[in-house]
């Protein structure tokens, strides 16, 4: 199975929506419109994009506080997006759950979530419901270096493969745990280096390149479509911002070297998957240049609708508590 | 028309419901071996796929549990009171919240079954009693079965309902036996106890007791010493403490004007301190003595059989309350 033109061309047209979406709240959370935090995805869209461009409508995800680009990358809409960033009534959430917090069940977006690691055993269990109830569907999360020294990573990843459960264990490996780097923090050269420990394969990919992590995903997708159990990925990757939006604190520790920020720009996934299309014949630098037109007015919208869209009323306060009234 | 334990009741409600709904199924430490008693003869019914025993991880398979909920499974979880501070981040974090944070969009139809060993030497660590922390989380629904007959209703009603239900299952009733009515035999055809209506097991009018989980039977003996006395107590078992039926606490108490509240957990924060906050609040010209509370010492369990009964509510101390407030 390869990508067609109209894959690689979806895929880019996420990757420039999740960039985009990304530089519109940077600069809303600088005016003063956002109040929360915001932990910007830039320079990791080819992750998310590669793997979720592997997975169908029916396949779930679930995800981290990095919360914007996932359930773009799966097909959410970015108007539902930014709303719920600005805790908005059209939001995906209602404005109840923020920008760590995006979900929208519709399309097997399981929810983003502001505890390190604290999705991993959602998408295992939602894989154990895929095989109990024999629904096909695969159950992929993302979660970062940090979030792999969690227990819930590991009881996770045991039960997981103890089972032969339908899900990928997708490592968003961008080398710092906030402040804390991999070196400090990462007992192995590798998180997929772990994967044999339980007994599952481990894949070590670019995730700057976005069609790379989509055949490993691919890969992953067959063998738990088969009943063959979870695979580990880590895709080395890099976040261009710092870990959020608004902590000063953080940027003044030095924590990184510039150089090593300049260096990692010089990989930045979209210029790569532009250049890999053109290169392949499956784009031209015209059509590339429409989508990213495209893709700017979408996000122009997006942050429109946004703005209009009303704040919760008091009395909404108490909804969405039970699912049995009590 | 049987008598049965309340843990033969657990079990009956699990095999109902299991039987009702394929998309039930049990998971848990040592459940095919039934190390608890409640889930024997369940694998040889329902088969490995649907009596899933676990790895010893909370935090993983309380979050599993969660996880296949979201995508049309009813699990039904076993564990043990001190186990819930193992899995706290995916019961709190991601139990209590998913739903609201997420605007209403999640359905989390996960029944845990807690076991509530207290009061028979097992010292600090498998001792605890600890629904009131649950009730200070929003989005947890807490239910405390006092009798078998109340642990098999509210069970099945647990497992139908599309929230987070936690039924802690107290160790000191887990041997009581009573009458169940068969199913053939009851309108409906099955035995269904609503979550927020109180059972008022005695009706009386110089005192209101209310009892929680295992303080229901200290309750129901002190009244016993009362009546000999010709002191009449209304003695009431709230059932759920999340939803809490504070209605017929408040009717209860306008009648008798004094309240005692037993609850074996520890006192700070307890399930007995917010009902009488409540009743302090709102049925206060109805009192006529300062409420009294018979909760656990504010101390750890300690293992000597000298010690560990000094802490608990027992009808003696609740007799002494009672004193108290009529006096």
């Amino acid at each position: 199975m390869a990508l067609d033109k109209q894959q690689l061309e979806e895929m880019y047209r996420r990757m420039c929506r999740i960039r985009y979406f990304e530089e519109a709240v940077i600069e809303i959370h600088s005016s003063g419109e956002l109040i929360g935090p915001a932990h910007p995805y830039i320079g990791e869209e080819a992750v998310a994009v590669g793997a979720c461009a592997a997975l169908e409508d029916t396949d779930r995800i679930a995800g981290n506080h990095r919360s914007h680009g996932h359930p773009i990358a799966k097909g959410g809409d970015v108007k539902g997006a930014m709303a719920e960033i600005l805790g908005k009534t059209g939001g995906f959430c209602k404005g109840k759950g923020g920008s760590m917090h995006l979900a929208d069940f519709s399309i097997g977006i399981l929810g983003e979530s502001g505890i390190v690691a604290s999705s991993v055993p959602i998408a295992t269990g939602a894989a154990l419901a895929s095989k109990l109830g024999k629904q096909g569907f695969v159950s992929l999360v993302f979660f970062g270096d940090g979030a792999s020294n969690q227990g819930a990573c590991h009881e996770s990843m045991n039960m997981a493969a103890l089972w032969d459960l339908p899900v990928i264990f997708m490592c968003e490996n961008n080398g710092y745990a906030i402040t804390t780097s991999y070196k400090n923090s990462v007992s192995v050269d590798h998180v997929s280096d772990r994967a044999s420990a339980y007994g599952m394969p481990g894949v070590l990919v670019d995730g700057q390149d976005a069609i790379a992590v989509w055949e490993a995903t691919n890969e992953a997708v067959r063998r738990a479509r088969a009943g063959e159990g979870p695979t580990l990925i880590e895709a080395m990757t890099y976040r261009y911002e710092d870990h959020s939006l608004g902590l000063d604190r953080i940027i003044k520790s030095n924590y990184r070297e510039e150089s090593e920020v300049e260096e990692a720009r010089t990989r930045d996934p979209l210029p790569i998957h532009r250049k890999a299309m053109i290169s392949h014949g499956f784009a031209t630098e015209a059509e590339c240049d429409d989508i990213e037109a495209a893709v700017h007015i979408e996000i122009e919208e997006a942050v429109e609708f946004a703005r209009n869209s009303p704040f919760p009323e008091p009395g909404d306060l108490f909804d969405d508590m039970w699912a049995t009234p009590v | 028309m049987a008598i049965k334990t309340y843990v033969q009741a657990i079990t009956e409600a699990t095999v109902e419901e299991m039987e009702r709904d394929p998309a039930v199924f049990t998971m848990g430490e040592d459940l095919r071996k039934s190390v608890y008693g409640a889930t024997a003869g369940l694998v040889e019914r329902f088969g490995e796929d649907r009596v899933i025993d676990t790895p010893l991880s909370e935090n993983g398979f309380f979050g599993a549990a969660l996880g296949a909920s979201l995508c049309g499974m009813r699990p039904i979880v076993e564990t043990v009171t001190s186990f819930l501070w193992v899995g706290m981040d995916q019961l709190i974090s991601q139990g209590s919240k998913m739903r609201y944070m997420f605007g209403g969009q999640a359905e989390l139809p996960v029944t845990f079954r807690i076991r509530m060993f207290y009061a028979r030497g097992a010292a600090a660590h498998h001792s605890d009693r600890n629904y009131p922390t649950f009730m200070n989380t929003p989005g947890l629904k807490v239910i405390c079965p006092s009798n078998a007959y109340d642990a098999k209703g509210l069970m099945k009603t647990a497992v139908r309902d599309n929230d987070v239900c936690m039924i802690f299952e107290d160790g000191i009733a887990i041997s009581s036996r009573m009458e169940i009515p068969d199913n053939a035999d009851l309108p409906g055809g099955e035995l269904l106890v609503p979550f927020g209506v109180a059972n008022t097991l005695q009706t009386g009018s110089d005192v209101t007791i209310v009892g929680v989980a295992g303080g229901v039977q200290h309750a129901l003996d002190a009244a016993k010493v009362l009546a000999a006395e010709g002191i009449s107590a209304e003695v009431i078992d709230p059932r759920t403490l999340v939803p809490l039926d504070t209605e017929t606490i408040l009717k209860s108490v306008a009648k008798t004007g004094r309240l005692v509240v037993v609850d074996p957990a520890h006192k700070s924060c307890s399930a007995a301190s917010e009902i009488a906050a409540i009743v302090a609040q709102e049925g206060f010209w109805d009192l006529q003595a300062p409420i009294q509370v018979v909760a656990s010492e504010q101390v750890n369990v300690p293992y000597s059989p000298a010690l560990e009964p000094l802490i608990y509510p027992t009808p003696d101390k609740v007799l002494a309350a009672v004193r108290l407030v009529l006096d």
